[in-house]
């Protein structure tokens, strides 16, 4: 396969995976806590590189994963102990851990081949280069497996306890009555959500997981109030962000994942224009109807 | 250079880039730890993160419009973008069903992403390579300059002016938008100001503290002052001072290292100042409510073994029995090494003696014990009469009371009770120790 391809592909794959798990973080207003746990991630990862200093899958997964539910523990502790607002201890949280990042890849810089703009918007456009080798075939590039298989994680993850997220998502109370633990289901939905960021962030960056996490979740909350729908609308969305991300950023010389977050926000922006004509429309037809009711009456 | 003579010039300032950076870093720090204040108080703190996030196109088109790097313009591109996040938030949130975190996040990356693609285009023109646009990302006090000093002093002063003439207006906007709207003040002009504020002050931090890390010196030094006090002037004062602090351990650590990015040595020494605060503000930290709570458990254990002792007492008129500690331990639920503890306590406060192993009150011990059954019972009898509720209600609150009770809440549920003899479970209200006293 061409590099192009492999580029398209794996931006794909990462959109998707995101879009999928992000849809669930929209309808739990937690869409911020991704937001903290794609930075919160970083000094996971380059504590990885330097105790390892190799770029291993699973030491990667183990550092960050680490790092994102500390980050979920600690805004809750934070909010508790601390009494403070809890975006406050979201935003104290996630800024002192990725500043903490930052500094470890400055200060190893030699010695970690990660630099800081690369955290922010990844290097999509180099994933081809970066391989999976197995014996002497070449199956192409590593991060399009990993994402590939995080992917296919999260379907499997989402439709065996289906009823456990729906339900966790939109009426935490009914849940507990029923024995089901909200708090468990959040920290699972969280540890899934930092698994999500891991994989893509390498690729993408910090910055297009957020888009990716809360942009086609978002869109497809506007579309749709059934939650099968909303979560294939959302991957559908963020497939045509990362199309559009793609091309758009090769006709311009520009950041893919940069591209891709406009793209993803275009599409955001246009489903809100259209949703409100429709709404608009709607209800002035409504009106029109109830008048076309009572004229005869009087 | 080693370390101690770096830090020397630093400090010393006799060199006039130093004085600039220092100056600067003062500034900026102290802005943003200031009016950060209305954005934490007003829980709007991510909000901020998402508006810095949003700067970021403003500085990029500023860049391609002048073709050169201007502070002062490139600033004035960022509030413009800023402003239009802070809209866009505003109007997701308005027209659909989308909730405040939802439209941040999308506000945040997609600005974010439309700043990285002006970015990555204007690096790729060539012009990008001395623009060092990049520094926006993560901050880089050490290339503040004198011009840019000047300009923060103004927007500074301005600010301020704007704080103090408005100062009542913002508090009252503040602390309850919805008592503000109710006497009368114009909400939306002052919503207006203080957004507008936050903006300004996003877009003064980018320099130093770069666009990802702007939300922890909006939050983190306002987080810090709120430990220490309720006062709203003093908040801004504190929240100000730690803020200029930070600024400068990030600048001084950048000169030391000017390939380290100064915002994440902000945040991190902001940060240490946020946590020692969490854990030791004088009203607030968690060490002293820890030690608050270890004090009051022991005045418990203390409480009950005294009442116990005396209650033990109360048919056969004599208190001055002598208990081995496995008897006291089976009056009341003690835990082994909890009891061990208390009795220690006691003895060295006079209220019991030890002889032989066993246990027994001294005079004062009896005192004190009559007087925590005399305020168990006295609330029994207050709940009673004054709350009608019925004798097997009773216990479990008066159980928390009679530690609290002062003398002076005592004397007036006396009065008001007129000296009851019997408790409602009819046992006898002991005040024999009053008498002596």
């Amino acid at each position: 396969m061409s590099p192009e391809l492999w580029v398209i592909f794996t931006a794909i794959l990462a959109a998707s995976a995101c879009a999928l798990i992000g849809a669930f973080l929209v309808l739990r207003q937690g869409a911020m806590l991704g937001d903290g746990i794609s930075h919160a991630v970083l000094p996971g990862l380059a504590l990885a590189f330097i105790i390892t200093s190799s770029r291993d899958v699973l030491p990667m997964l183990i550092g960050a994963g680490a790092m994102g539910l500390l980050t979920a523990f600690l805004t809750e502790f934070l909010s508790r102990t601390g009494r403070l607002y809890r975006d406050a201890s979201l935003g104290i949280v996630f800024t002192v851990l990725f500043s903490i990042g930052v500094i470890l890849i400055a200060g190893f810089a030699g010695q970690i081949d990660l630099d800081q703009e690369c955290v922010l918007y990844g290097e999509i456009a180099y994933t081809p280069w970066d391989t999976f080798v197995v014996g002497n075939t070449n199956l192409g590039p590593r991060a399009f497996w990993v994402l590939g298989v995080v992917f296919i994680f999260n379907i499997i993850f989402i439709s065996l306890f289906f009823k456990q997220l729906k339900i966790t998502s939109f009426d935490p109370a009914l849940a507990r009555t029923v024995g089901i633990s909200d708090r468990l289901w959040h920290y699972l939905l969280t540890s899934v959500v930092a698994l999500t960021v891991v994989a893509a962030f390498e690729s993408v960056g910090a910055i297009l997981v957020v888009a990716m996490l809360t942009i086609p979740g978002a869109t497809a909350f506007l579309i749709t109030r059934n939650l099968q729908l909303m979560l294939i609308l959302s991957v559908l969305v963020g497939v045509a962000s990362a199309l559009g991300g793609y091309y758009g950023a090769t006709l311009t010389n520009t950041s893919i994942a940069g591209f891709m977050a406009v793209a993803g926000g275009v599409i955001f922006a246009l489903t809100l224009i259209i949703r409100n004509v429709i709404d608009k429309t709607q209800a002035l037809s409504t009106v029109s109807l109830q008048k076309q009711a009572i004229t005869p009456i009087n | 250079m080693d370390i101690w003579d770096l830090t020397v010039r630093f400090f010393s300032m006799t060199d006039a880039n130093v004085r600039y950076v220092v100056a600067g870093s003062v500034l900026l720090g102290g802005i943003a730890g200031a009016f950060g204040t209305f954005a934490f108080l007003q829980r709007r703190s991510l909000i901020g993160d998402a508006i810095a996030h949003a700067t970021l196109p403003g500085v990029g088109f500023a860049f391609l419009i002048l073709g050169r790097k201007e502070l002062h313009w490139l600033l004035l591109g960022a509030a413009i973008s800023g402003w239009a996040g802070a809209l866009a938030i505003d109007a997701i949130t308005r027209h659909s069903r989308l909730k405040l975190d939802a439209a941040l996040g999308i506000v945040l990356s997609a600005f974010f992403g439309l700043g990285i693609v002006i970015l990555t285009y204007i690096q790729k023109t060539g012009a990008g390579a001395q623009s060092g646009l990049d520094k926006f990302l993560f901050g880089q006090a050490a290339a503040i300059g004198r011009q840019d000093v000047i300009v923060l002093a103004v927007i500074g002063a301005i600010m301020v002016t704007v704080l103090l003439s408005l100062f009542a207006k913002l508090k009252i906007m503040t602390f309850d938008a919805g008592f503000a709207a109710s006497a009368g003040l114009n909400t939306g002009l002052l919503q207006f100001v203080l957004t507008t504020m936050l903006v300004v002050t996003v877009t003064v931090g980018l320099q130093a503290v770069g666009v990802v890390l702007m939300a922890a010196i909006l939050i983190i030094p306002a987080a810090a002052a709120r430990q220490w006090t309720d006062n709203l002037k003093i908040m801004l004062v504190l929240s100000a001072l730690f803020g200029m602090i930070s600024g400068v351990t990030g600048a001084y650590i950048s000169f030391l290292k000017p390939h380290f990015p100064t915002g994440p040595w902000i945040v991190v020494s902001a940060s240490l100042i946020f946590i020692f605060s969490i854990m030791f503000a004088t009203k607030r930290g968690i060490v002293v409510r820890l030690v608050r709570q270890l004090k009051n458990r022991r005045k418990m254990t203390e409480d009950h073994v005294l009442k116990v002792l005396f209650k033990a007492g109360m048919d056969s008129r004599n208190w001055r029995a002598l208990y081995p500690p496995l008897h006291i331990s089976q009056l009341w639920s003690f835990g082994a090494a909890e009891l061990k503890r208390g009795l220690k306590r006691l003895v060295s406060r006079g209220e019991l003696e030890k002889e032989g192993g066993m246990y027994r009150l001294t005079e004062n011990g009896v005192s004190s014990g009559a007087r925590v059954t005399r305020l168990h019972r006295l609330w029994e009898v207050y709940l009673e009469r004054h709350l009608e509720l019925p004798p097997d209600h009773l216990h479990r609150d008066a159980e928390e009371m009679e530690h609290i009770i002062t003398p002076e809440v005592e004397k007036r549920l006396e009065e008001m009770l007129g000296h009851p003899v019997l408790d409602p479970h009819h046992q006898e209200i002991p005040y024999f120790d009053k008498a002596k006293s």
